[in-house]
């Protein structure tokens, strides 16, 4: 291809207006090497993008084991909010167990304050009735 | 749709997709993981695939669209790209040694170009598109989508004679 048409065909490029089959023939112009000093840069330019074109995705394609792995998560998941579920409820279980037992111990401790109370208070009367009962008897030793 | 119909409708873009992945994401692992994702999310659609005429056109657009929201929720995160493999890339070149530097540093430039630029000279330059195509998949206007390209290709060649310059004077 003559010079003059390349530089034709340049100037296309540059402004993106060239068609693929021009670029194809642009491309063959610089792969065979024999580039004007001008033009050098645009030589870079396809060397560079034929070979990356070159490259590849090497490794090998995974279309299942990544599936059942996100199932495992499902059904995690579900298990997980079972086990919320069921520990909530033991817990909720239990707390008020402990709350009943609290309540009762409360209970038992006024009812044995006040059973307490009865029996100082019983006490002291009957102190009153010992002395008394021996008042009794003095009166009764004097009256005979 | 079976796997194997499956696997004769995507094995053909599997390495465009691939190229793209890397081209917006730059390291190549994380290229990797996104293809595999991206097929992975075909196979899964693949009863609504099976209506489309362009399974091909919709992967890319698939590809564009999930590597912006990697890169969005890269830079959420603060994390920075890290270019790991140069290497590689040098060892593909070894043929044409002479111009090695300068062929890298083309894919450096392009790497510097605005998302929009890399995606089209990607699908043009590299992949050979036809500019109906690349409209569908980029969702663009045939104008929009020539300007950008035009940008693209002189700001590379631009930045190449200028670092060139920098190496003769």
């Amino acid at each position: 291809m003559e010079l003059a048409n390349i530089e034709k065909l340049i100037e296309k490029y540059e402004n993106a207006e060239t068609t693929l089959q021009e670029e194809a023939t642009l491309r063959n112009y610089f792969k065979e090497g024999d580039v004007a000093q001008h033009l050098q840069e645009y030589a870079y330019m396809f060397t560079y993008f034929s070979v990356s074109k070159d490259e590849t995705y090497t490794k090998t394609i995974k279309l299942e084991t990544k599936k059942s792995k996100k199932k495992n998560f499902k059904w995690l998941s579900v298990a997980a909010s079972v086990v919320l579920l069921f520990s909530v409820f033991v817990g909720k279980q239990q707390y008020s167990e402990y709350q009943e037992r609290k309540e009762a111990e409360k209970i038992y401790a006024e009812v044995s304050k006040g059973l307490k109370l009865l029996s100082k208070n019983l006490k002291k009367g009957e102190q009153a009735v010992a002395t008394l009962h021996t008042y009794d008897n003095s009166v009764k030793k004097i009256l005979r | 749709m079976n796997q194997s119909d499956f696997l004769k409708v995507v094995l053909p873009f599997k390495d465009k997709v691939f190229r793209l992945a890397k081209r917006l994401l730059v390291s190549t692992e994380e290229a990797e993981d996104a293809t595999q994702e991206l097929i992975f999310k075909l196979w899964r659609s693949k009863d609504k695939i099976a209506g489309y005429k362009n399974v091909e056109a919709f992967a890319m657009t698939m590809t564009k669209n999930y590597c912006f929201d990697r890169l969005k929720s890269k830079q959420a995160s603060n994390l920075t790209l890290v270019h790991s493999n140069y290497k590689e890339k040098e060892t593909s070149l070894d043929k044409k040694l002479e111009h090695q530097d300068s062929v890298n540093q083309v894919h450096q430039l392009i790497e510097r170009l605005p998302e929009q630029q890399k995606i089209i000279i990607q699908l043009r330059d590299i992949e050979q598109y036809d500019f109906d195509e690349i409209c569908k998949m980029v969702d663009m206007k045939p104008t929009a989508v020539r300007v950008a390209l035009s940008r693209a290709r002189k700001t590379i060649r631009e930045q190449l004679i200028k670092k060139h310059n920098y190496g003769v004077s």
